[in-house]
């Protein structure tokens, strides 16, 4: 009996040991496309912090949005902004608002597999969302040839490759041919998921490189960062100046800097065909989640810490992961607005 | 069945308060109660899953009513959503599935019980369990990487050169579609068919085959015309569990299927499953009416799954009936 006791009083000490350890646990959960980048911050922060732990779950934006909506989790995360009715059923339901914070920049890129071609294609807009909306039929139709002189492009059928499952990908790309094409703005629109006009459906970044990889004469389009670590061929894209950019980090900052002029307090802005001559037309922000008020004053403290760090050294991490830094006034302004979490 | 009508007597009025007070002593109350409540979450289960189900998608109910099972277009941002080239899908790619898997199945179950020797038919077994137990992901990667290369640089050409004057096999091929789930699926049934044939096919009594042989018949005639129908209820439940297991893949078919919604009278178009659109956009979806249509496509899968079952059940009955003495298994 008295073992038993011993054992039950050790058992005590040690759940009580873990518990202090863990005194401080976020949780938060959301976007899976910029996971890589945040579970990184979150490990090197808790070795700076060893109190401070930050569970993040990549269940997806819109999952994102509904479990930080719901209150289940401290934050949420999301590739594409919420929409006007979104914050109003937060504010409805917890009397607050929820902000912004802006944390890396990721691209989309136009990827293909043509036969005989190993030159980097040119995209005009007008290409692109003729393809997608599956009037441009034949790869040499002029309006690709035009844009691509000196390219024997064949007359054979363009198989088009879309994702399946509902992504920030297909937000971001749809976002950006709704703003270049009105017709693909009314008729399709933007959305995680929509009712694509042509085409076949992969699961996943994989599964559109994988069905783009396999099948002759397709197009489809994946993250930035998945076409470079896997090496696949992607091509330019004509910004607003007419410019024709190959998508690198350096592109995607710019695009994030010619939209910081007119950055909204709130930072929900798309930054897709964004101006300047050297921005990459199809990039995004993608943003962290944060209630404006929180009943736990550590645990208030703990986050906005973090976004801190996140701002100024975390930034530093962002390139060796193919993800893009924020602009300098982006940051500024942030900065500013981690007042507004009370 | 059978253990239904079993219970039942027992679960009428105790013969009297001396036995069951007895029966509780002795513990067998205590285990048939314990044994009921475990049979009865089985119910529970099932009528919480529809309630779910039912609850969850009020408002996709209330907006779309019977529209919902014949319309065609899935658009999340016009709020427009219709079940059809889901069904359309799901039984497309199950039927294909069984065609297939069925005649393959029972064939290579009659072999294993019935004409190979029992060293070479337990080795066999123990691949065919192997084979049920590999999660449907390796499946899909198989389909994938495998499969569909396969179908689109060579099935596919084949099909279209010779029997491409029917409506079945037209188009571009993809190598992935409707014909190319079918076939990963029936890949993934084709273990179940086998293995629980070959049992039922194998706890035949002997005398069964004895006197068939005695009476003159072939090896081949005693096998098809006595045993097999003597089995035909289990080898049917082989089917039911392979028809299941069909209608229900996610993973598999998404990898395969091509995920757009469509409807075709040819296979090598690219369509989408109930399960797969699910599994895809359920994440994502967001606002009021999106997610509740997808509830609403898992209760439409639950019907349909239903349905064909009760209609199997239905022909089991027919048939069994016409034979005799065949409907006591």
């Amino acid at each position: 009996m008295k073992r038993f006791a011993g054992i039950l009083l050790a058992g005590a000490v040690f759940a009580g040991v873990v518990l202090a350890a863990n005194a401080l646990t976020i949780t938060g959960a959301g976007a899976s496309f910029p996971y890589p980048m945040y579970s990184k911050w979150f490990d090197e922060y808790h070795k700076k912090d060893t109190n401070i732990e930050i569970n993040y779950q990549s269940i997806g934006s819109g999952g994102g949005i509904k479990q930080v909506t719901e209150g289940t989790v401290d934050f949420g995360a999301s590739d594409g902004p919420m929409n006007d009715d979104q914050l109003k059923a937060f504010q409805e339901k917890h009397g607050f608002a929820i902000l912004h914070f802006p944390t890396v920049l990721g691209a989309v890129v136009p990827t293909y597999n043509i036969p005989g071609v190993t030159t980097d294609l040119n995209f005009t807009p007008e290409a692109l969302s003729g393809i997608f909306l599956g009037k441009i039929t034949k790869w040499n139709d002029p309006a690709i040839a035009g844009a691509n002189k000196g390219v024997n492009l064949p007359g054979n059928d363009i198989v088009v490759v879309h994702r399946s499952d509902g992504s920030g990908t297909s937000y971001i790309w749809t976002d950006y041919l709704s703003k270049i094409s009105d017709e693909w703005k009314s008729k399709v629109n933007k959305g995680a998921s929509v009712n694509w006009p042509v085409g076949l459906g992969g699961k996943g970044n994989e599964g559109v490189a994988g069905l783009v990889k396999q099948t002759a004469n397709a197009v489809g389009y994946v993250e930035l960062i998945y076409a470079i670590q896997n090496k696949m061929p992607y091509g330019t894209v004509k910004n607003s100046s007419g410019v024709f950019i190959k998508a690198d980090l350096a592109g995607v900052t710019a695009a994030a800097a010619g939209a910081a002029k007119n950055m909204p307090d709130d930072f929900r802005v798309s930054i897709t065909d964004a101006p300047g001559k050297a921005a990459y037309p199809i990039s995004s922000f993608t943003w962290l989640l944060i209630p404006a008020k929180f009943s736990d004053g550590a645990k208030r403290d703990a986050l906005k810490g973090f976004v801190k760090w996140m701002l100024a050294d975390g930034q530093n991490y962002a390139e060796s992961l193919s993800y893009a830094k924020l602009p300098k006034e982006v940051v500024a302004k942030e900065v500013k607005a981690l007042d507004g979490i009370q | 069945m059978s253990t239904a009508s079993t219970t039942l007597p027992s679960a009428g009025p105790v013969v009297g308060s001396r036995s069951f007070l007895r029966r509780l002593r002795e513990g067998d109350e205590i285990v048939r109660l314990i044994t009921f409540l475990f049979a009865a979450s089985v119910v529970l289960i099932t009528l919480l899953l529809v309630f779910e189900l039912w609850q969850g998608s009020v408002l996709a109910r209330h907006k779309f009513g019977l529209a919902f099972f014949v319309t065609k277009v899935w658009d999340p941002n016009f709020d427009q959503f219709g079940a059809l080239p889901f069904i359309f899908g799901t039984v497309v790619t199950s039927a294909v599935s069984l065609l297939i898997a069925v005649p393959l199945g029972i064939g290579a179950a009659i072999f294993l019980a019935e004409l190979a020797p029992a060293r070479v038919s337990d080795t066999l077994e123990f691949f065919i369990d192997l084979l049920a137990a590999v999660p449907s992901v390796i499946y899909g990667l198989l389909g994938f990487l495998f499969v569909v290369p396969l179908m689109r640089d060579f099935i596919q050409p084949r099909l279209k050169d010779s029997l491409g004057f029917l409506p079945f096999f037209k188009g571009p091929a993809y190598g992935i579609g409707f014909l190319t789930a079918g076939i990963v699926l029936a890949i993934m049934v084709i273990p179940y068919i086998i293995s629980v044939s070959r049992e039922v096919l194998l706890s035949v009594p002997r005398d069964q085959r004895e006197a068939a042989l005695a009476l003159g018949s072939t090896r081949w005639e005693s096998t098809w015309k006595v045993v097999v129908p003597f089995a035909r209820t289990g080898i049917m439940g082989s089917i039911f569990l392979a028809l299941a297991r069909a209608l229900g893949e996610t993973m598999a078919v998404t990898m395969v299927i091509g995920n757009t919604p469509s409807i075709s009278a040819s296979l090598f178009s690219p369509g989408y499953s109930i399960a797969a659109v699910i599994a895809n956009e359920f994440t994502e979806a967001t606002g009021d009416l999106y997610p509740q249509a997808l509830i609403e496509l898992g209760l439409v899968l639950f019907l349909l799954t239903f349905i064909l079952n009760g209609l199997a059940r239905i022909l089991i009955l027919a048939t069994s009936q016409r034979g005799s003495g065949m409907g006591n298994a």
